[in-house]
C-alpha cells in the first residue's frame, strides 16, 4: 500500500531513515517517505512510535542514525551548521505544546520566524525589515490576533497560542511545514478551527505539511493522505478513504474501530453542512 | 485460588495498624545512626576546654570595648572614611561589572544542555575553583601578587563573582523549557540567536536578579577585605582599629550598616520587579 503516487517530483524524500536514541530504543527503523510539493499528510501511530522522532529528523533537530533525507534534491543529512541553518528556513515547524517563547511578545514570537534571514545584531535589537514587520501584522490580523501583538505570548489561551506558532512557522517562507501534534492540548472545536487553518494556509501558498496527530477522525477530516507508522515502521500509507478498521488494527493494535471510523463520517456532515 | 468471598477490607483497622514510616528503613541501621549522633555529641562536647575564668574576664574586656564606641566619630576622620567609601563602592561595581561579563560565558558553557562534556567540565572547573576559596584567601593571594589597594580587592570580588554568578545562571539555564529554545533552533536561527531569542528571554529576570544580589554581596565582602589590606572603607576601619581610634570606627560600622540595609532592600525590590 506504498504511496507512490509521489514520483520523482517529491519536495521530501526520505531513504532507510533509522534513528536509534543512545539508550539504545530504535526509533525509526529504515522508513521510506515521498512527500510531494503542495501535499498535506497525517502521521498518525501509536505513542512511542516515532512520529516525533521522524519529523525532528527531517530539520535534524534528532540526528538521524542512518538513511537520506533530501528537500527539493538538497540532501538535508549531509549539510554542515550553516547550510542545516539555510535549509532549516524552508522546513516551518508547529509544536505540541506551543513551544512559544513565553517572555517575548505576540509580535517577536511570530518575528522569530524571520531569525534564519536576519542577522545577530539586527535580532538582538529586533530591527527586522519594515516588510517583515508588515507581513507578520498582516498574518495576525488575518487569525484576529493583531491586537495582541504586544502582549506577552503567556497571557494568550491555547488555540491563540497555536495561531502564533503557525504563524511564525509561516514567516520562514518555508515549502514544508513539519506539524508536531498541533491539536494535542487544545479542545475538540479549537482543534477543528486550527486543523482547517493549517490546511487552508498549506492549499493557498502550495505548502506541503507532515501533520503528527493522534486523533484519526481529525486526520480523515483534513488529510488526503495518511500514513501509519509502528514501532518506527510505515505500516499503511493510503488516502483518508480507505484507512478502514483493517489499516487502524495494523498500527495501533487490535480494538473495536467501527465506532471511530463512524464518528469520522459524522464529522465528515457536519463540516459539509458548515 | 479459591473462588468465593473475597474478605471486605477494613479501612479502619488498617489505618489503626498504620505506622509512618520511619527517616531510615532498616531498623539495626537506624539504631546505629542514632546511637552514633549520641555518642559523638558526648564525646565532642567532652572535649571541649571552657576556661571561665578568661570567658568572665573577657566579657568585660568586651564591655569596655564596645564603651569606647560612643559617641560614634564621623567628622574628626571625615576625609580618610569618605575616601574609603568611594574606594569600596568603586571597587564592588567595577568587580560586579567585570565578574558578571566574565560569568556569562563560563554559565553557557557550564550548562549541560547547551555545552558539549569537555567545555562543560572546563567551566564546571572554574567555577569549582572559584567557590573553593574564601574571598579572603583570594584577597590574600592577589595582595601579594599586585601589592596593597583596591585593586587587589577588585580582583578577588570579580574572581568570586565569576563562581557564584556563574553556577547559579548555569543551573537556571539547565532548567529552561527546551521546548521554546528548540523552536528557536527549528527555525534556522544561528547559535547565537538561539541565546538571544530562545535561552536570554527564559533567564532574564533571574540573571537581573542574581546581578544585584551580588553587588549587594561584593560591598559587603569589599569591607572584609580592608582587613588583609585589598582597599576601601575595610582599610579605613582597620587602621582605625590599629590606632585605637574605636569611635571612628563606630562611624564607619554604621555606615557600612547604613548602605548594606540600603543594599538589601534596593535589590529585593528590584528582583520583585523582575521575577
Amino acid at each position: 500500500m506504498r504511496g507512490d503516487e509521489a514520483g520523482s517530483g517529491a519536495l521530501l524524500r526520505i531513504e532507510g531513515l533509522t534513528k536509534r536514541y543512545p539508550t539504545g530504543d530504535l526509533a525509526l527503523d529504515g522508513v521510506d517517505l515521498a512527500v510531494p510539493p503542495g501535499q498535506v499528510m497525517a502521521l498518525i501511530g501509536p505513542s512511542g512510535a516515532g512520529k516525533s522522532t521522524l519529523i525532528r529528523c527531517v530539520n535534524r533537530l534528532v540526528e538521524p542514525t542512518a538513511g537520506r533525507i533530501a528537500l527539493d534534491g538538497q540532501e538535508i543529512t549531509r549539510l554542515g551548521a550553516g547550510a542545516l541553518r539555510q535549509a532549516r528556513r524552508r522546513m516551518g515547524m508547529i509544536f505540541q505544546e506551543y513551544a512559544l517563547v513565553e517572555r517575548l511578545t505576540v509580535m517577536e514570537n511570530v518575528l522569530s520566524g524571520r531569525l534564519g534571514y536576519t542577522g545577530f545584531w539586527a535580532s538582538w535589537f529586533r530591527r527586522f525589515p519594515r516588510r517583515d514587520i508588515e507581513t507578520a501584522f498582516r498574518l495576525l490580523d488575518r487569525v484576529g490576533l493583531a491586537h495582541m501583538a504586544d502582549k506577552r505570548a503567556d497571557a494568550l489561551s491555547g488555540g491563540q497560542r497555536q495561531r502564533v506558532g503557525i504563524l511564525r512557522a509561516l514567516m520562514q517562507e518555508p515549502a514544508l511545514l513539519l506539524v508536531d501534534e498541533p491539536t494535542a492540548s487544545l479542545d475538540p472545536k479549537t482543534s477543528r478551527q486550527i486543523m482547517r487553518l493549517l490546511v487552508e494556509l498549506c492549499e493557498e501558498r502550495g505548502l506541503a505539511a507532515i501533520i503528527n496527530i493522534h486523533d484519526v477522525a481529525l486526520a480523515q477530516q483534513f488529510a488526503r493522505r495518511i500514513v501509519g507508522l509502528r514501532a518506527g515502521q510505515i505500516v499503511f500509507d493510503g488516502t483518508a478513504e480507505t484507512l478502514g478498521p483493517a489499516a487502524l488494527t495494523a498500527i495501533y493494535g487490535e480494538e473495536d474501530w467501527s465506532r471511530t471510523i463512524r464518528q469520522v463520517d459524522e464529522d465528515e456532515t457536519e463540516d459539509a453542512e458548515a | 485460588m479459591s473462588a468465593g468471598l473475597a474478605p471486605v477490607f477494613d479501612a479502619a483497622a488498617a489505618a489503626r495498624a498504620w505506622r509512618p514510616p520511619p527517616l531510615v528503613a532498616t531498623p539495626w541501621l537506624r539504631w546505629a545512626i542514632y546511637l552514633g549522633a549520641l555518642a559523638y555529641a558526648v564525646l565532642a562536647v567532652g572535649t571541649l576546654e571552657i576556661n571561665w575564668a578568661r570567658a568572665a574576664e573577657g566579657f568585660e574586656r568586651g564591655l569596655r570595648f564596645l564603651g569606647g564606641f560612643f559617641p560614634p566619630d564621623f567628622v574628626s576622620k571625615r576625609d580618610d572614611i569618605l575616601e574609603g567609601l568611594m574606594e569600596s563602592l568603586t571597587m564592588t561595581v567595577v568587580s560586579t561589572v567585570i565578574g558578571i561579563a566574565l560569568s556569562i560565558p563560563v554559565a553557557l558553557g557550564a550548562s549541560r544542555n547547551l555545552a558539549p562534556l569537555p567545555v562543560y567540565l572546563l567551566c564546571r572547573g572554574i567555577i569549582a575553583i572559584s567557590r573553593t576559596f574564601q574571598e579572603i584567601i583570594i584577597a590574600i593571594v592577589f595582595v601579594a601578587m599586585v601589592g596593597f589597594g583596591p585593586l587587589a580587592g577588585m580582583l578577588t570580588l570579580s574572581f568570586a563573582t565569576i563562581g557564584f554568578m556563574a553556577k547559579l545562571l548555569a543551573e537556571d539555564i539547565e532548567d529552561i523549557e527546551a521546548s521554546q529554545a528548540e523552536a528557536v533552533r527549528a527555525t534556522g536561527s544561528s547559535w547565537f540567536q538561539l541565546l538571544a531569542w530562545g535561552i536570554l528571554p527564559q533567564v532574564k529576570p533571574r540573571l537581573i536578579g542574581l546581578s544585584v544580589y551580588r553587588l549587594d554581596i561584593n560591598f559587603r565582602e569589599s569591607a572584609v577585605l580592608g582587613l588583609v589590606g585589598a582597599g576601601g572603607i575595610g582599610d579605613t576601619l582597620n587602621t582605625a582599629f590599629d590606632r585605637y581610634e574605636f569611635d571612628t570606627a563606630a562611624a564607619v560600622l554604621i555606615i557600612i550598616i547604613a548602605i548594606v540595609l540600603v543594599c538589601e532592600y534596593s535589590s529585593g525590590w528590584i528582583r520583585r520587579k523582575v521575577q
